[in-house]
C-alpha cells in the first residue's frame, strides 16, 4: 500500500490516457520509419511522443508487440485473475441460493457487521486525527518534526503480526498501564488505527503544502474567525484528499487480518471479523462458506474504491470548471 | 489560516499525543520487554533451530519473489507505458487489484485454484504440492507484492520519455543494448524503491502465507508465522516478542532505506 500513498505524495501520476490525442498522420507508418527533425513532438506533448515512439522505437520491441503484451497478460492472469476467478466460481458452487445462504448465515453476517462497523469507526477517527496530524506536520514548527514525519510510515513498514504483538504488549494481558483491550472491539479499533495511520496523513499532507495560504489570509483580514476560515476555506480544499485517505483506510481495515488476529480474540458475534471467519471456515473444511464471505468482502472493498473514484473524478471536474 | 498560539500548541499536543500513544509507547514497551532479560537471552531466542529455519525460509521466499517481480514488473510497466493496445485500462486495474484484496482472501483464492480440489488440483494429485508447500507461499507472496515494482517504475518511464532510447537506436543500438544502457539506468532508483517495498512486504506478509502454509516449525514457518505460533501455540510470549523485535529491526532498516531512496529519487 505504501506506493499508493507515495504516489499521492508525489502528486498525480502522469497518465497518458488523460488527454486523448487526435490520430496522427504518421500513426500507421510502418515500423522502422521514425519521425525526425521538426516532426519530433515538442516537450509538452511527451505523451504523444511516447505513444508514437511506442510504434517506431526499436528498444525492447518485443514488449510492444503482441508477444510481450501476451506474456504480461498471461502472467497477471495466472498470478492474480485465475485465483480470484476460482474463488468466485467456488462461491457460487451451489448456485446463487447457496451463496446467499452462506453469506447470510448468522455467524457470517455477524462477522461482516463487526468488520464494517469497526472499520467505519477507524475510518472516521482517521479522517479527524489524520488530518490534524497532517496539519501539525505541515503548518507547525517544532524540534524533531522530521523524525515524527518519518515515523508516520512505520506502520506500513512493520509486518502486521508485529503490529499485533506490539499492541498486545501494551494493551494485552498484564498490561503495564492497566488497560486491557484484548478480545474487545476497542482492541480491534486500536489495532486497525495503528495499521491505517499513514493513509489520511499522507494524502492530506501534499495538498496542505500546495494550498494557497493567501486566500486564508484574505479571509482572516476580512474578519473571518479561525473556525470560519477553516470550515469555509481550508476544509473544502482538503476535502477530496481527506475522503480518499479515509476510503483507502476503510478498504484496508475491512480486509485486515494479521494485526487483529492476536488482539481481537476471535469471539464469534463479538470481535470475530470477516477475515477471521473465513480462516475459520477453511480450517473446519467449509470452502463454500469461506469463498462466499470472501466474495462479499471483495465486493465491499470494490464498491468503496469505486465510490472513491467517482467522487474524486467529480470533484476534479468541478475544479477544472472553476479554474 | 492564522491560528492563535494557544490553539497551535494544543493541536500539536493532540497530534503528538496521539502518535505517542499509538506508536511510540507500544514499540517502547515491546523493546523494553525484549531486552529487559538481557541481550544474550534475546540472541538465544532468535537463534533456536526453529527461528533459524524460519529466517531461512523467509529469505528464500524473498530471494524467489524479488527477481520474479523485477522481471515481470519491469515488463508490465513497459507494456503499460509504451504499449498501445486494447484492454490496457483493464490491465492497469488488474495491477492494482492486489491492493484491494484482503490477505486472507488471497489465501482462499489460491486454495481454490491450486488446492487438491481446485482447478489445478491435478498438479497436487500428481505429487507437485503447491498449497501447504513452499510454492504456495511463494505464489501468495508474489500476489501481494505484485504492484510495487510496476507502480514505482511506471511514473519514471513516463517521465523519461523515449528520446534517448530513440537516439540510441538511431545510432545503431539493438533492443537489448538500449534497454541495458539507457532504460535500466534511468529507472534504477524507481526500481530499487520498488524492490525495497517488495522485500519489506514479502518478509512481513502473514495472512496470505498462513492460509497456504502447513505451519510446521522448522519446515514451513516463516518469521511472521513463527511470531504467531510462539504466541498462540507455545505460549512463549517472550519468544514472540523477540522474533517480533527481529522483524521490527528489519522493518526499520527498510524504512531508513526508503527515506534515503526517496531523497535520491527526488534529487534526480
Amino acid at each position: 500500500m505504501t506506493s499508493d500513498t507515495d504516489q499521492q505524495r508525489r502528486g498525480p501520476r502522469p497518465e497518458t490516457d488523460a488527454a486523448p490525442l487526435p490520430p496522427r498522420p504518421d500513426a500507421t507508418a510502418p515500423d522502422g520509419i521514425r519521425p525526425r527533425g521538426g516532426d519530433a513532438a515538442p516537450r509538452g506533448e511527451a505523451s504523444g511522443g511516447a505513444a508514437r515512439g511506442a510504434r517506431h522505437g526499436k528498444g525492447l520491441r518485443g514488449l510492444r508487440r503482441p508477444l510481450g503484451i501476451g506474456i504480461v497478460t498471461l502472467w497477471l492472469s495466472v498470478i492474480v485473475l485465475l485465483p480470484l476467478a476460482a474463488l468466485t466460481v467456488a462461491a457460487f458452487d451451489e448456485g446463487l441460493a447457496g451463496f446467499w445462504e452462506a453469506v447470510t448465515a448468522p455467524a457470517a453476517l455477524a462477522s461482516l457487521w463487526v468488520t464494517v462497523l469497526v472499520s467505519a469507526v477507524v475510518a472516521l477517527v482517521n479522517a479527524v486525527l489524520g488530518t490534524l496530524v497532517a496539519w501539525v506536520l505541515v503548518r507547525d514548527e517544532f524540534r524533531g518534526k522530521r523524525f515524527v514525519n518519518a515515523v508516520i510510515d512505520l506502520p506500513f513498514a512493520l509486518p502486521t503480526i508485529v503490529a499485533s504483538i506490539v499492541l498486545l504488549s501494551l494493551y494485552g494481558p498484564n498490561s503495564p498501564i492497566g488497560v486491557e483491550l484484548n478480545a474487545t472491539r476497542w482492541g480491534l479499533v486500536v489495532a486497525l488505527l495503528f495499521v491505517t495511520l499513514p493513509f489520511v496523513v499522507r494524502s492530506v499532507q501534499p495538498v496542505l503544502i500546495e494550498a494557497d495560504r493567501e486566500v486564508e489570509e484574505a479571509a482572516a483580514s476580512l474578519g473571518a474567525t479561525t473556525w470560519t476560515t477553516f470550515r469555509r476555506i481550508v476544509l473544502p480544499t482538503l476535502g477530496p484528499a481527506i475522503l480518499s485517505g479515509t476510503g483507502l483506510a476503510f478498504a484496508r481495515a475491512i480486509g485486515e487480518y494479521g494485526s487483529v488476529v492476536l488482539i481481537g480474540g476471535n469471539i464469534p458475534r463479538e470481535t470475530q471479523v470477516a477475515s477471521q471467519y473465513i480462516q475459520q471456515q477453511i480450517e473446519i473444511d467449509r470452502p463454500l462458506n469461506a469463498a462466499a464471505v470472501s466474495v462479499a468482502l471483495l465486493a465491499i472493498a470494490f464498491v468503496t474504491l469505486l465510490l472513491l473514484r467517482v467522487v474524486s473524478s467529480r470533484s476534479q471536474r468541478r475544479e477544472e470548471r472553476d479554474a | 489560516m492564522r491560528v492563535s498560539r494557544g490553539t497551535r500548541l494544543s493541536l500539536r499536543v493532540v497530534a503528538l499525543g496521539y502518535l505517542f500513544v499509538l506508536l511510540a509507547v507500544p514499540i517502547g514497551v515491546i523493546l523494553w520487554r525484549t531486552f529487559e532479560p538481557g541481550l544474550s537471552e534475546f540472541i538465544a531466542s532468535i537463534s533456536t533451530p526453529a527461528a533459524k529455519s524460519a529466517l531461512n525460509l523467509s529469505l528464500l521466499i524473498v530471494a524467489i519473489t524479488v527477481p520474479v517481480n523485477v522481471v515481470f514488473g519491469v515488463a508490465t510497466a513497459l507494456a503499460l507505458v509504451r504499449g498501445r493496445f486494447r484492454g490496457r485500462g483493464l490491465l492497469q486495474a488488474v495491477v492494482d487489484l492486489p491492493f484491494a484484496v484482503s490477505p486472507i482472501v488471497v489465501g482462499v483464492s489460491l486454495i481454490m485454484l491450486w488446492g487438491v480440489n481446485g482447478w489445478f488440483g491435478a498438479l497436487d494429485r500428481a505429487g507437485f504440492q503447491v498449497i501447504f508447500g513452499i510454492p504456495g507461499m511463494v505464489l501468495a507472496t508474489i500476489f501481494v507484492t505484485l504492484p510495487f515494482v510496476v507502480r514505482e517504475v511506471e511514473p519514471v518511464l513516463h517521465e523519461i520519455g523515449q528520446e534517448q532510447e530513440q537516439a540510441a537506436s538511431t545510432l545503431g543500438a539493438n533492443g537489448w543494448q538500449t534497454f541495458w544502457r539507457i532504460t535500466l539506468p534511468a529507472i534504477r532508483w524507481g526500481l530499487t524503491y520498488g524492490v525495497v517495498l517488495t522485500v519489506a512486504r514479502a518478509l512481513g506478509e502473514f495472512g496470505a502465507v498462513i492460509m497456504v502454509s502447513s505451519g510446521f516449525p522448522g519446515v514451513s514457518q516463516t518469521l511472521t508465522l513463527l511470531v504467531h505460533s510462539r504466541y498462540i501455540d507455545d505460549h512463549n510470549t517472550y519468544g514472540a516478542y523477540a522474533a517480533a523485535t527481529l522483524l521490527m529491526g528489519i522493518a526499520l532498516v527498510v524504512l531508513l532505506l526508503m527515506t534515503l531512496l526517496d531523497r535520491k529519487r527526488s534529487d534526480r
